[in-house]
């Protein structure tokens, strides 16, 4: 058993980040809204917490608040003017937002430009990593049970309704939409701190897709299935590595498989049974 | 100095613009955006590199490896897209199960040519130059330009005056209504996608002799460009993506040799989040875009 979590030990930290990134997700996307921003909202705070960590000697706790602060503050802004759009038109001006930060990422001195900022500290480990997620599930889990928690899942199913009751929809589209880059925030701090060095390229458009397929995987508002729909994904092509340059196929087949056949996600299969 | 940088803007377009009006006619009639747009763009350049490297002429292999992209796009439809149509699954499951086809193509493209960028054969390619006045420009781009505004043309001539085009424009403007009037739909959407699917590869196949390199990220670098193209003109109107390609084929090459190399993209991406939030309906676009 030892020798198996000594072994993996750097999956197991990541699929706990892909957990907290997938997390991340579902919160924006309980009030239905669709903003893509994710990997750059958990680039913002690994780029924060890194020149912290390197330039200020900020520890991992001190670093991954203020990256995860940035990244709110980021969120809390972009907010504004995204506030109108919907579906697909906020998911593509939020792409666009992304993209914006990876090429300011790229070109600003103090990240490090395109070759990525190295010398961060890997102070984070499986313990914080976990100890993270379990405090962020347990967040969730407390917000669920709260009047809020009606008025985020009213936007979601209907918005004029939501209005009509009284429901600050664009209220609860910001805070979701903030809430959620805290998670992915802290999220990008453990990724930094957990690997040597990071690149805009970690954050980039590639990176948004897997968290999105991780979150839907597991069925989009369902906290536990993002957690499995970020295990499913992580662990998979190891999984498969037999299939050398035909591996990233199994992904996609099973990612195809599972939207068609279970629109739920993982989720769906122990929900439509209860 | 100016008007070579507008040619090379001009070249540039053109090949943007191909590859726009395939995921500007997709989203236009099904309401989905396609993700996999790209992949097919990226399989076809490898499709007709391949013939090409088999000795076929190259002409043909252009349109054999067009060919190919449609019935990719038609195959694609039938797999990741028609199941969620049947139970209306709304916008965010087909951009799912677009990235989920992306990746499989994306993945056996990586199985069959492996990880490297590829090249024509040496001969393949002419390299002559022709100069008018100080603009000096390649045969080739001039070549390809032709061929981008040949389909461009022909696709106009198929949306506004064949019944092919009539029953896209019509299962485009409303479904449910135009079933009633007795448009086959399912058989306009596969056309829809063949028609798509077959210029975005032609838009692959274009870039990569413009370039001379074909590899597996090539989708992935135009992918979001094509996203900012048919927000710039539109979603939906193809003469919006036509124009909207265009312009930013202008502005990219301008602001490299004008203002800087390094923020080129930021432009592009910064004037379709702009335009998103001051004016979403694009330049041309007309269809109602708050519905949730």
């Amino acid at each position: 058993m030892f020798e198996f979590f000594a072994h993996h030990s750097k999956l197991i930290d990541q699929i706990g980040i892909n957990a907290l990134l997938a997390l991340s997700l579902s919160i924006s996307l309980r009030a239905g809204s669709l903003a893509l921003a994710q990997a750059a909202f958990m680039g913002i705070a690994a780029y924060v917490s890194s020149i912290g960590a390197v330039h200020l000697g900020w520890n991992l706790g001190g670093a991954a608040l203020a990256g995860a602060l940035a990244a709110a503050l980021v969120a809390a802004v972009l907010a504004l003017p995204i506030g109108r759009l919907r579906g697909v038109f906020l998911a593509i001006a939020t792409i666009g937002f992304g993209e914006i930060t990876r090429i300011i990422a790229i070109n600003w001195p103090i990240t490090g430009g395109a070759e990525g900022l190295s010398g961060i500290p890997n102070d984070a480990n499986t313990l914080s990593i976990y100890g993270t997620l379990a405090v962020v599930g347990f967040a969730i889990f407390l917000f669920g049970r709260t009047k809020l928690a009606l008025a985020v899942a009213a936007t979601r199913e209907d918005e004029s309704a939501a209005r009509g009751v009284g429901i600050d929809v664009a209220g609860v589209r910001m805070g979701t939409l903030v809430a959620g880059a805290i998670v992915a925030g802290l999220a990008g701090a453990l990724y930094a701190h957990s690997n040597f060095f990071i690149t805009p390229g970690d954050f980039g458009f590639g990176r948004m897709e897997q968290v999105l397929v991780m979150c839907v995987i597991g069925g989009v508002t369902s906290s536990l299935g993002a957690v499995l729909g970020a295990l499913l994904m992580t662990v998979l092509p190891e999984l498969v590595r037999f299939l050398h340059d035909y591996r990233e196929v199994s992904s996609g087949a099973i990612l195809l498989g599972i939207i068609l056949f279970s629109p739920a996600g993982i989720a769906g299969l122990w929900q439509r049974r209860t | 100095m100016l008007v070579q940088q507008l040619a090379n803007g001009v070249f540039l377009g053109a090949v943007y613009a191909l590859f726009a009006i395939g995921y500007t006619l997709i989203f236009g009639v099904l309401d989905i955006l396609n993700l996999a747009h790209a992949a097919i763009f990226m399989l076809a350049a490898f499709v007709a590199l391949s013939l090409a490297g088999l000795g076929v002429p190259l002409v043909l292999a252009f349109a054999l490896a067009l060919v190919v992209a449609g019935f990719l796009g038609v195959l694609l439809d039938r797999v990741a897209f028609a199941p969620l149509r049947r139970r209306n699954a709304g916008t965010l499951v087909p951009l799912i199960s677009s990235i989920g086809a992306a990746i499989i193509m994306q993945g056996v493209a990586r199985g069959i040519w492996g990880p490297d960028e590829q090249r024509f054969p040496a001969n393949a390619l002419s390299t002559a130059e022709i100069h008018i006045g100080s603009l000096t420009v390649g045969a080739l781009d001039v070549v390809i330009l032709a061929i981008a505004l040949v389909l461009m043309g022909v696709l106009s001539y198929v949306l506004r005056s064949t019944a092919l085009g009539r029953s896209i424009r019509a299962v485009a403007a409303d479904r449910v209504a135009a079933a009633l009037l007795g448009v086959d739909i399912e058989r306009t959407i596969a056309l829809t996608f063949f028609i798509a699917s077959a210029l975005g590869g032609a838009a692959g196949i274009l870039i990569g002799l413009q370039y001379n390199s074909v590899s597996l990220d090539m989708g992935a670098r135009i992918e979001l460009k094509g996203l900012a193209i048919i927000i710039l003109g539109g979603m939906g109107s193809v003469t919006g993506a036509v124009i909207g390609a265009f312009l930013l084929g202008a502005v990219e090459t301008l602001s490299v040799a004008y203002i800087s190399s390094s923020y080129r993209d930021a432009i592009a991406f910064g004037v379709m989040f702009l335009i998103l939030v001051l004016r979403p309906t694009g330049l041309f676009g007309k269809r109602a875009l708050r519905a949730a």
